[in-house]
Order: C-alpha cells, then sequence, then structure tokens
C-alpha cells in the first residue's frame, strides 16, 4: 500500500508552508499515521529548524541521491511522536539545482513505500526548487494568507497544478477576524472566490506560532493552543471526514451572525 | 491622511552624483518585506527629489507592481527590454504621485533563468547614469533569480524578520554575498510587546548572528496591509510609523539622516487609544 | 480632487479595492498565460473583419492591456480596402414577363428570330442579356 504524497506549496514566500507542513504532519501522525516531511528547500533548509531536529541532522536529500548513504539513513525521526513522523531535511550547503526532477521524483516513489503520507515542504518560487517538489506529488495543499500579493502568486502556481493535473486545496493563513470585520483584510469568502478552490483550511493569525518555532516545537503539541485544534481538524479533513469550519473568535452573537469561521 | 507631498522639500537636494548607487533588497527567507522595503524605501528617496528606479527581479511572480499599485500602468518588462522587443524609456512606469520614481516591472510570464546575467548588469549601469538610485527587489531564494539581481550592486540591504528562519537564511545570504558589497539590515514586523514577554527575537538577537550595520527597525503594523490592499506605499503616509520608518532609512541611506536607529517601543495604552506606535 | 472627495464621502474598505485590483491584475495574468486562446481570438477577429474589409493578416496584432479599471482588448488591423461589392443573386423579385413581344411589328424590328425565341429563358441567368433586349423591344414602338 503505497501513501499519499502531497506537496505543500504557495508560490509566495513566507505565507506558512513550512509551518503547515509541520503541524499537519504533526496533527497526522498524532492520529497514528505514518508520516515522512520532506524538506525541498535546498540551500535554505527550515523544516528541521521548525520542528527543532536541526542538531540531529547526518545526512540530507542530496546525499541520498548522490547514494553516499541510504535513505533510512538520512531520515530523523521526531521522538515526540514514537515512530510515527520522521523528516527527511534538505542540504543546506548546496543549491536547489543539486537535484533533478526525476531524482526527486524516485526518492519519494521509495518513501511511499515506507509510510503512509510522504508531505513534501516546497520551496518559494516556480522555478527549479518547485518543479522538483511536484515531481512525484499526487495532489497539492496551496498555502496562502489574505494578502493581495499572496493571492497573486498563488493564482500562478494553482494554474501550474491545474496543467500538471494535480488536484489541490486550499489553506488560508494567517487570516486577522479584526481586520476582516473592519474591511481592511480580505476574507476567506474573497479569497475562495478569487481563486476559485477548494477550502481545505483556515488558520487565524497567532502570535504562539513564533514562540513555538522559536523553540522548534510544533504548535500542535501545545494543547491549550486554538491552533493545535485547527491543524487537527484539517487533518481529518485530509483524510476524507467532513469537518465544518469552527467560529474563530470566543463565541459572541455578531461573529456567529457575521460567521466569522476557522478551522 | 496627511500626505508627505504636502511637506516641502528638504533644505538640500541630495548630491546629484556622477554615478547611481545600485542596492539590492534581498533576505533568502520569502514573505519578509523585500517588496513592500523595496517599494517604500524607493518612494521615500524619490520624495528627497533623487531620481530613482526600482527593478523587480521575481520574474514569474512579480508583486513590486502590485504593491506599487502601478500594476495596470505596466506594458513592457526587463526581458523586453534585454531581449529588445521594448525601448527602456517605454518600460520604464511612471508613478504620478512621485515623478521622480519609475519602475521596471518583471515578466510575469517567463522564468528566472531567461534573464541573460550579462545582460542584466548591463542594464543596471544603463540605469545608473540615468538615475540617482537602482534599487533591485531580489526574488526569495539562491539560486539564478538572486544571483542576477545582485550582479552590478554594489550595496544589499538585509530584511530580516526576528524569526529563526529569517534569521538563519539571512546569515546564508550574507555568507553568498561576501565581501563583495556593502550590506546594512533592517529588522522587519518588530513585535516590542512578544520581545518583552521573551516570545521573539529581539533586535540585538538578531544582529548577535548577523553582525550588521542596522540601517532600520519596522514595527508589524497592519497598516502596511491595508496599504499593499490599496496600492498606495504607506511611506507617502505622515501619520503611520511604519511610514516614518521607511522615511529615516531614506534618510540614512542618502546620508542626511545620521542618527541610530530606534527600537520601536511597545504602544502603551495611550498610543492605542490616539492610534499608533512610534 | 475629485478622487479625495470620493475618498471623504465614500470611504471604501481597502479589501474592496483589494478585491477589484486582484480581479483585473488575475485576468491581465490569465490572458498573458493563455497567448493560444488569445492567438485563436485573433484569428476569429481577422475572420470576422475579413467579411467586410481586406486586411492584411500578416500585420494583425491583438494584445490586452490593464487600463485603470478595466482589461482592454486592443487590436491592430491594417485595411488594405474594402471588399468588392458582392456578385450575390438579388433577393427574390418577381419573375419578369417574357420577352417576346406578341406585336408583330415590334418582333419583327427589335430581336432576331433566334434572339425572340431565347427571350422567355429563365431571368436569373442572363440578366444583362435580358436588360438588351427589353430595350431592343422597347425601342421599337417608339420608331
Amino acid at each position: 500500500m503505497s501513501a499519499r504524497r502531497i506537496v505543500v506549496t504557495s508560490g509566495k514566500g513566507g505565507v506558512g508552508k513550512t509551518t503547515t507542513t509541520a503541524n499537519l504532519g504533526a496533527a497526522l501522525a498524532l492520529r497514528g499515521k505514518r508520516v515522512v516531511l520532506v524538506d525541498a528547500d535546498i540551500g535554505l533548509r527550515n523544516l528541521d529548524l521548525v520542528l527543532g531536529l536541526e542538531k540531529r541532522i547526518v545526512f540530507d536529500i542530496v546525499e541520498v541521491v548522490e547514494g553516499r548513504c541510504q535513505l533510512r539513513q538520512a531520515l530523523i525521526k521526531d521522538k515526540r511522536f514514537g515512530e510515527m513522523l520522521s523528516i527527511l531535511p534538505a542540504a543546506q550547503t548546496r543549491d536547489k539545482t543539486a537535484v533533478t526532477e526525476n531524482q526527486f521524483a524516485t526518492v519519494i516513489d521509495e518513501l511511499a513505500e515506507m509510510c503512509d503520507y510522504a508531505i513534501i515542504d516546497c520551496p518559494a518560487g516556480i522555478e527549479h526548487g518547485f518543479r522538483n517538489a511536484l515531481a512525484g506529488a499526487r495532489e497539492a495543499i496551496v498555502v496562502t494568507t489574505p494578502e493581495v500579493s499572496a493571492i497573486r502568486d498563488a493564482d500562478r502556481v494553482i494554474g501550474k497544478l491545474n496543467e500538471r493535473g494535480l488536484p489541490m486545496r486550499l489553506v488560508i493563513n494567517r487570516i486577522r477576524p479584526d481586520m476582516v470585520r473592519s474591511g481592511d483584510m480580505l476574507s476567506v469568502e474573497d479569497v475562495c472566490d478569487i481563486l476559485s478552490a477548494e477550502l481545505l483550511g483556515i488558520v487565524p493569525d497567532d502570535e504562539d506560532v513564533i514562540d513555538t518555532t522559536n523553540r522548534g516545537e510544533p504548535i500542535v503539541l501545545r494543547a491549550e493552543s486554538r491552533l493545535a485544534g485547527i491543524y487537527e481538524k484539517i487533518a481529518r479533513r485530509l483524510e476524507g471526514e467532513i469537518v465544518p469550519f469552527t467560529a474563530l473568535n470566543a463565541p459572541n452573537f455578531l461573529s456567529r451572525f457575521l460567521g466569522r469561521k476557522a478551522g | 491622511m496627511h500626505d508627505i507631498r504636502e511637506d516641502p522639500l528638504p533644505a538640500a537636494p541630495p548630491a546629484q552624483q556622477a554615478r547611481g548607487r545600485c542596492i539590492v533588497v534581498t533576505s533568502g527567507k520569502g514573505g519578509v518585506g523585500k517588496t513592500t522595503t523595496t517599494a517604500n524605501v524607493g518612494v521615500a528617496l524619490a520624495a528627497t527629489g533623487a531620481r530613482v528606479v526600482l527593478i523587480d527581479a521575481d520574474v514569474g511572480l512579480r508583486n513590486l507592481d502590485i504593491v506599487l499599485g502601478l500594476e495596470a500602468r505596466v506594458r513592457h518588462h526587463v526581458l523586453d527590454v534585454l531581449e529588445g522587443n521594448a525601448e527602456l524609456d517605454d518600460a520604464l512606469v511612471s508613478d504620478k504621485r512621485v515623478p521622480s520614481l519609475k519602475l521596471l516591472a518583471a515578466s510575469q510570464t517567463r522564468e528566472k533563468d531567461d534573464v541573460d546575467t550579462n545582460a542584466f548588469r548591463a542594464l543596471v549601469d544603463r540605469l545608473r547614469e540615468k538615475f540617482d538610485y537602482v534599487l533591485i527587489d531580489c526574488p526569495a531564494g539562491i539560486e539564478k533569480g538572486f544571483q542576477n539581481a545582485i550582479v552590478g550592486a554594489d550595496e544589499a540591504i538585509i530584511v530580516c524578520t526576528p524569526e529563526v528562519s529569517a534569521v538563519r537564511d539571512a546569515d546564508r545570504v550574507v555568507g553568498l554575498l561576501g565581501e563583495r558589497v556593502k550590506i546594512t539590515l533592517i529588522v522587519n514586523r518588530l513585535r516590542p510587546a512578544l520581545v518583552r514577554r521573551g516570545k521573539m527575537l529581539s533586535v540585538d538577537d538578531v544582529n548577535a548572528i548577523l553582525r550588521l550595520p542596522l540601517l532600520g527597525v519596522i514595527a508589524d503594523e497592519p497598516g502596511v496591509i491595508v496599504a499593499t490592499n490599496k496600492g498606495e506605499p504607506i511611506a507617502l503616509d505622515a501619520s503611520s510609523p511604519t511610514g516614518e520608518a521607511y522615511r529615516k532609512i531614506a534618510g540614512r541611506i542618502v546620508g542626511t539622516d545620521t542618527s541610530t536607529p530606534e527600537i520601536p517601543r511597545e504602544a502603551t495604552f495611550f498610543d492605542k487609544l490616539f492610534g499608533g506606535q512610534r | 480632487m475629485l478622487e479625495f472627495l470620493k475618498r471623504l464621502f465614500n470611504p471604501e474598505p481597502s479589501s474592496v479595492t483589494a478585491r477589484e485590483r486582484l480581479r483585473l491584475v488575475l485576468l491581465s495574468d490569465h490572458l498573458a498565460l493563455a497567448p493560444d486562446v488569445v492567438e485563436s481570438l485573433k484569428a476569429d477577429l481577422i475572420a470576422v473583419i475579413s467579411k467586410y474589409v481586406d486586411v492584411d493578416a500578416a500585420h494583425c496584432d491583438v494584445t490586452f492591456e490593464q487600463q485603470e479599471s478595466v482589461v482592454a482588448m486592443l487590436a491592430n488591423i491594417p485595411i488594405l480596402g474594402m471588399k468588392p461589392p458582392a456578385r450575390t443573386p438579388r433577393p427574390a423579385a418577381p419573375e419578369p414577363p417574357p420577352m417576346i413581344d406578341p406585336s408583330p411589328a415590334s418582333a419583327a424590328v427589335a430581336v432576331e428570330p433566334e434572339a425572340a425565341v431565347e427571350a422567355p429563358a429563365p431571368a436569373a441567368s442572363k440578366p444583362r442579356r435580358r436588360r438588351r433586349r427589353r430595350a431592343g423591344v422597347n425601342a421599337a414602338p417608339a420608331h
């Protein structure tokens, strides 16, 4: 039984691809799935850092591709999740041209035999690194923030995904309900409408993300954070469950009435 | 909104140098504010009377045009000029709000690999003859797009947010830039309250790693999102602390402002009541 | 000034502005990214225009340009000349009466015997010849 292979992409940098990859992977692992996260951002790796695994890197994907180690040797298990979550780090001292699309696809093929989910953290851009990250993927998650540049870039990426026939769903990250309410930020409806995309998740802006990233702790492990529940819901939707999007703010009549959503 | 264009020009216009300065705005990490910085520093420099051209080097994912609110006026792009399909003057987009500012947009349909490095360098040299400042908005990453953007620049501004990933990427870029360019740092999107609570790196934390001369520190401000929504660079807004930060940065670049960058302090209750933190 | 007043009295939320700007810029981006669509559109446009005027197809150009509040199509179609008037049959008119004048005098003066026999042929195929004959036949009684 082969894994689901999902690439997490955006076009625009800094919208939360790595955070989404890490936390979605962690949420799936908590549900008992075997997950491998692949950092495709060769040269500017960060998946290891976000998960606090940077000190445990011995081998990376370039060394696997160049045959200097076995794939299993390069995988780093995140002990907080038992045997369920591993990462395949990127190289830091090379750049994205160090690996070809075919080589990348071969690595994903091999990984797909040893896990339930292979989730690929795509670098920013639509060039070599992007094409590599897509090679071997069968579906995509597009992450965007409700900001003009991010949406424009997401649109471009969605076009590229459509060209390749990759099904995709959207995660809207860092939404600020107060700014949406005051008309200073595009709403979830605006974004879905503009991009004509199916929604997978809505993640509000949350200052805890910065703190947890500093500590190398995926936020799904912080039970008191509302984001933990949100990523759990996203994982469930990914598994095919119908999960309604829940209200963002503390329940009050106005927000229910106006339908501020998250989840 | 008080518009800075209503203010009188500074007494001493900036010195007209023989050859313009070329500054690349880079970071490594995406999404830290390179494009916003390029746009606003450019606007602030031009508002002092300097002749400024902004080049979007993010081929395929252009955004400098949309951040400036000039997207409707772009007719040609860098590759059109490099490949001889358009004259440079036809490709330069004017900004009615700031007459001495011009934009040279990127192509939306081509790729970074399509840009010939030598030809781009020649274009930058040509622009340095016509403008006091050539600012290049560098794409995320360290591949061809980055390599093209830095060619021809003798100064670099690294934009970095106080987050571990951004600092790490900035550090990599500093290493790649090496000794060839003069590098300065802008710390962007600082949240003083989080720094105080120990939940965010401080400016000192960032610079302990990067060790660069500090050009400016900009606090996180929702107004920037609004400004981009409208396509109105925040450097034109006299009441915005971020606008003020960019104007000071421009002053430091020109040399008229020799102050050390202030670290924005946490907004007090009164700040919030009367609007904006300083 | 008008812009300033508009903003003062009807401040539009920036999200509304953003939505509209994105709509236009994405339309512009999509058109730029679909050269085959643009080529087909150009070909169809040239075909339609060519029904009315002769065009220099090799030098036709169709581009899309984003303007302040719309994305506009700009077509540059060099026109070489008017199309010659159509040689299509006239729309249905009642069948003209037979060409032969039953009066012996006009038949003898105006037309040759074989022409007279040909005269009742269907008008559609030989209009010019019919006109000449008619003139000949009519001319006779005047004399």
